[in-house]
């Protein structure tokens, strides 16, 4: 599958604008880094490509079609900040199964222990949130996952357990990967091709 | 040389309600021994939710109320309390808070990094100081008057940064000021952080980032799950071999350039009766399960293992 931004434009108010005729294509064998300068709209560009924002100009297709903004998204982002992207009123189990309810395997893969889920979202670190978010996303509907520094805030031991897991279920699953860093080691070791968010962005 | 700020055997924990009116006591920080010297720069390194940020909240008095706090924290000899802490941050002691969301929602991010001020004269003067920093970190004047919902998260951080050096502190508390930056940015707060190195300030610098830890600092503190593990300095972090804690050299493996080198094993959730690392580690001992190690003094090194001189030998 492919998926493609196709010109995308976009600015949040009159002052600044943010995207200007952005094109990108993304292979779902393929795990494609994105580097950029903070506030350059690296997560704009990322919350467009999931469809969290709508009011853009361009188009962003899948395999050559619009994607139906019925059913199951199949473009899932996951956040920075983990603890950002959970209701603080549900338990893990809930928040775990919001989307679908992923095997034992796999959350024994993704290194889930089972006390977690009797847990509120504040009482765990966000690297055990973070492999809740991943979970959670690897939905198998899904096609493609936006990652937006996922593992900016994590320690670096954890941050070999997330990307290792993650890619390998990806691999396996035939899921491509936008993985969207300011660290450039770290995407050198993870990606297949780094692109720069300046040089595609024509403003 | 005098020592600026020296915590000894700090422990917090925290009183729950979990359900009805049974307590739970949860221990995050426990027996923390650091200290921090003037013109030097320590590094409080540990892996996300293993409590670091605490430590920050307690040297400036800023805990909840349900945080139940035992051991001594000094600053320039003086036993630090809620009066003295009171009386010192903002001005001695200045914090750059770990979240963005610790800026206020409803306020221009240019009177938030001003602060409070007695009259027209002082803000005036503080205006100015807040512009200089402000386009120093390449914030300009369109930022002064946003709010921070309309800033990304790596000028938010700049906000926050340049908020806490305007009180021009002795004593700064950098709380994660880095992630989330780019490159340039984050060279440019490294660079911030050792110019008041030179200005014979002291830094407390708590990341996770261990490429930060390295660049900026002297000395390098290792936290895992609640404890210091490891005090160690920069140059012996360079070679895993002159490091001594398991997790330690699994930190230093993990590393993009040294291998991206998988270690499995999360930290544990409650407090163990042994080493709080006995599940995941590689050289563990059988006495490792029920008793806990002290952080003892090798070489010049503070480790917290029983089995440190097995380490080298075993891997």
């Amino acid at each position: 599958m492919e998926l493609k931004a196709n010109n995308i434009s976009f600015s949040y108010n009159k002052k600044r604008q943010i995207l200007k005729d952005f094109s990108l294509s993304l292979n779902s064998n393929q795990i494609i880094g994105l580097m950029g300068d903070s506030g350059s709209g690296k997560s704009t560009l990322c919350k467009i490509l999931a469809g969290y924002i709508t009011h853009y100009s361009g188009e962003v297709t899948l395999d050559g079609n619009k994607i139906p903004d019925k059913g199951f998204y199949p473009v899932q982002l996951i956040f920075q900040h983990p603890e950002k992207t959970m209701n603080p009123k549900w338990k893990m189990e809930k928040v775990l199964n919001e989307s679908w309810t992923p095997p034992k395997e796999l959350r024994d893969t993704f290194g889930l222990k089972d006390q977690w889920l009797t847990r509120w979202p504040n009482e765990l670190s966000g690297g055990e949130l973070q492999r809740f978010s991943i979970l959670r996303a690897i939905n198998p509907e899904t096609k493609f996952i936006i990652a937006d520094e996922i593992s900016t805030m994590l320690d670096a031991v954890t941050q070999v357990q997330i990307w290792e897991k993650l890619i390998n279920h990806a691999k396996a699953n035939n899921i491509g990967i936008l993985a969207v860093s300011h660290d450039p080691e770290l995407l050198e070791v993870i990606c297949d091709d780094i692109l720069y968010f300046d040089e595609i962005n024509n403003l | 040389m005098g020592k600026l700020l020296e915590v000894n055997n700090l422990s917090i924990s925290f009183t729950q309600y979990v359900q009805g009116l049974n307590r739970h006591d949860t221990k995050v920080i426990s027996d923390l021994t650091i200290d921090v010297g003037e013109s030097e720069i320590v590094a409080v390194l540990g892996s996300s939710g293993s409590g670091k940020s605490l430590l920050a909240h307690s040297i400036l008095g800023i805990l909840p109320y349900n945080s139940h706090v035992t051991g001594e924290i000094r600053y320039n000899g003086n036993v630090l309390d809620q009066d003295l802490k009171e009386k010192l941050r903002g001005k001695e002691i200045c914090l750059i808070p770990q979240s963005v969301n610790f800026l206020d929602p409803l306020m221009k991010v240019s009177e938030q990094a001003i602060g409070e001020c007695k009259n027209e004269k002082e803000h005036d003067e503080k205006k100015i100081r807040q512009r200089e920093i402000f386009s120093k970190y390449g914030l300009d004047e369109s930022v002064d008057d946003l709010y921070p919902f309309e800033l990304s998260g790596g000028m938010a951080r700049k906000v926050l940064l340049s908020t806490a050096l305007i009180g021009n502190p002795n004593l700064l508390i950098a709380d994660e000021p880095t992630p989330g930056l780019d490159a340039k940015s984050v060279k440019e707060t490294i660079e911030d952080i050792k110019n008041l190195r030179e200005q014979g300030k002291g830094v407390l610098l708590i990341t996770h980032e261990i490429d930060v830890a390295l660049k900026t600092a002297d000395r390098i503190a290792i936290f895992y799950s609640g404890y210091v593990i490891e005090i160690n300095t920069v140059e012996n972090f360079k070679n895993v071999d002159n490091v001594l804690h398991p997790y330690t050299k699994a930190l230093i493996n993990s590393l993009p350039r040294n291998g991206f080198q998988l270690t499995e094993g999360v930290q544990p959730l409650e407090d163990l009766p042994g080493c709080p690392y006995w599940e995941n580690c590689p050289i563990r001992l059988d006495k490792c399960k029920d008793n806990k190690p002290e952080l003892v003094e090798h070489d010049g090194i503070m480790i917290r293992c029983f089995n440190f001189k097995g380490a080298n030998d075993g891997a």
